[in-house]
């Protein structure tokens, strides 16, 4: 398994927050264009992921929450206990769960566009 | 159990008579070779305004109860040898007097993050291991000692001494790696007096060994899993602050210090 160095991996922790961060400000902006309760209506969820620059947008979001959330969740549990097994099991855990989460979140995004939804 | 100071020897009298208040000591026992059992025994020793946590801890040991397991030398605040838990505090027996506690009662313990041997002493193989490895001196491939012109020296200017000479008063006492939370949690973390080390020598322009250390400290149980609590420096006797030496250590290895 390639292990990159945690300073790396640091750079990459502290880079997805800030990018998140961004990206969530431009989001929260976006939703003020409208009252908040017709921002949840369906019909303007599915027009937000079929807008193709919001829907990258949202990708993008999803990406980096979850890169920086389960590196985060990576480090609380190297924290809490240490052997050589326990981390490869809580890296590649924490790699499957990332992967997991960005698979389902693009999903809903993907299947909209394809007019599943 | 609480006993009072025996006039047992002349000597002991005039300590006694010239003494007009007392404190009462709490030393947390525990002998982990033996048995598990953890208890504190009292005592109530006569102090003086300049008795220091030290001082106390010797006179039960000579008058009171010998058994008493402490680690001492030189009672100036310069081995680090007496690191203890004062009042729930990490801090030097020698280098804490009694007066500025500002309690009837003192309470002394072993240090935290670090196994028992007896008593109030502890195992530090722990930190003096984890000092070894970040190479605690100056890394060149050339020597002082030159084949032809003699010796020579390393020459420094005044600037770059101030970078790092505070760390250079780094004693060992262990209380730092005693105060933090992390050391706590992560058993095979660095520590702040290792990291603190480590900043000493990379940014002393005579060593050529920034890159090794750096491979040693950028790890998963390396400078990363420092919180920046803070306590590390609270604590230290010496004016050494460990949490900034972790934070510019921090600045190499993100490629905003060269």
């Amino acid at each position: 398994m390639m292990v990159l160095r945690e300073s790396i991996i640091m750079k990459i922790h502290y880079g997805t927050a800030l990018g998140a961060l961004f990206l969530t400000v431009i989001h929260i902006m976006m939703r003020l264009t409208q009252d908040f309760h017709e921002s949840l209506e369906y019909e303007n969820v599915i027009a937000n992921y079929e807008s193709v620059g919001y829907a990258i947008l949202l990708g993008l979001l999803l990406i980096l929450i979850s890169v920086h959330g389960f590196n985060g969740l990576r480090v609380i549990l190297l924290e809490m206990n240490q052997g050589p097994t326990y981390e490869k099991l809580v890296t590649i855990g924490c790699l499957a769960g990332m992967a997991a989460l960005i698979a389902y979140g693009s999903r809903t995004i993907i299947m909209t566009n394809m007019g599943m939804l | 159990m609480a006993t009072i100071h025996p006039k047992l020897s002349d000597e002991l009298s005039q300590t006694v008579v010239s003494s007009t208040k007392s404190v009462k000591i709490k030393i947390k026992r525990s002998n982990p070779n033996v048995n598990s059992e953890q208890k504190f025994d009292d005592f109530v020793v006569p102090i003086e305004k300049w008795t220091t946590v030290l001082d106390v801890l010797l006179d039960v040991k000579s008058h009171l109860d010998h058994s008493v397991g402490v680690r001492y030398s030189c009672r100036q605040a310069s081995c680090g040898s007496c690191g203890m838990k004062i009042n729930g505090k990490p801090g030097l027996a020698c280098f804490t007097k009694i007066s500025e506690l500002d309690s009837d009662t003192v309470t002394v313990e072993p240090m935290d993050n670090y196994p028992v041997v007896r008593d109030l002493a502890v195992n530090m193989d722990r930190m003096i291991n984890n000092h070894k490895k970040v190479m605690p001196y100056v890394i060149r491939e050339d020597s002082e000692i030159d084949a032809e012109s003699g010796i020579r020296e390393f020459l420094q200017s005044p600037e770059n001494v101030e970078k790092y000479i505070q760390f250079s008063s780094c004693i060992k006492c262990g209380l730092c790696n005693s105060a933090c939370p992390t050391m706590a949690m992560d058993k095979t973390f660095v520590g702040p007096q290792a990291l603190a080390q480590a900043y000493r020598y990379i940014a002393d322009d005579r060593d050529k060994g920034k890159n090794k250390r750096l491979k040693v400290i950028d790890e998963s149980h390396g400078i990363w899993r420092c919180h920046f609590a803070g306590s590390c420096s609270q604590v230290c006797p010496k004016g050494v602050d460990p949490a900034m030496g972790i934070q510019l250590l921090r600045g190499y290895l993100l490629g905003i210090r060269d």
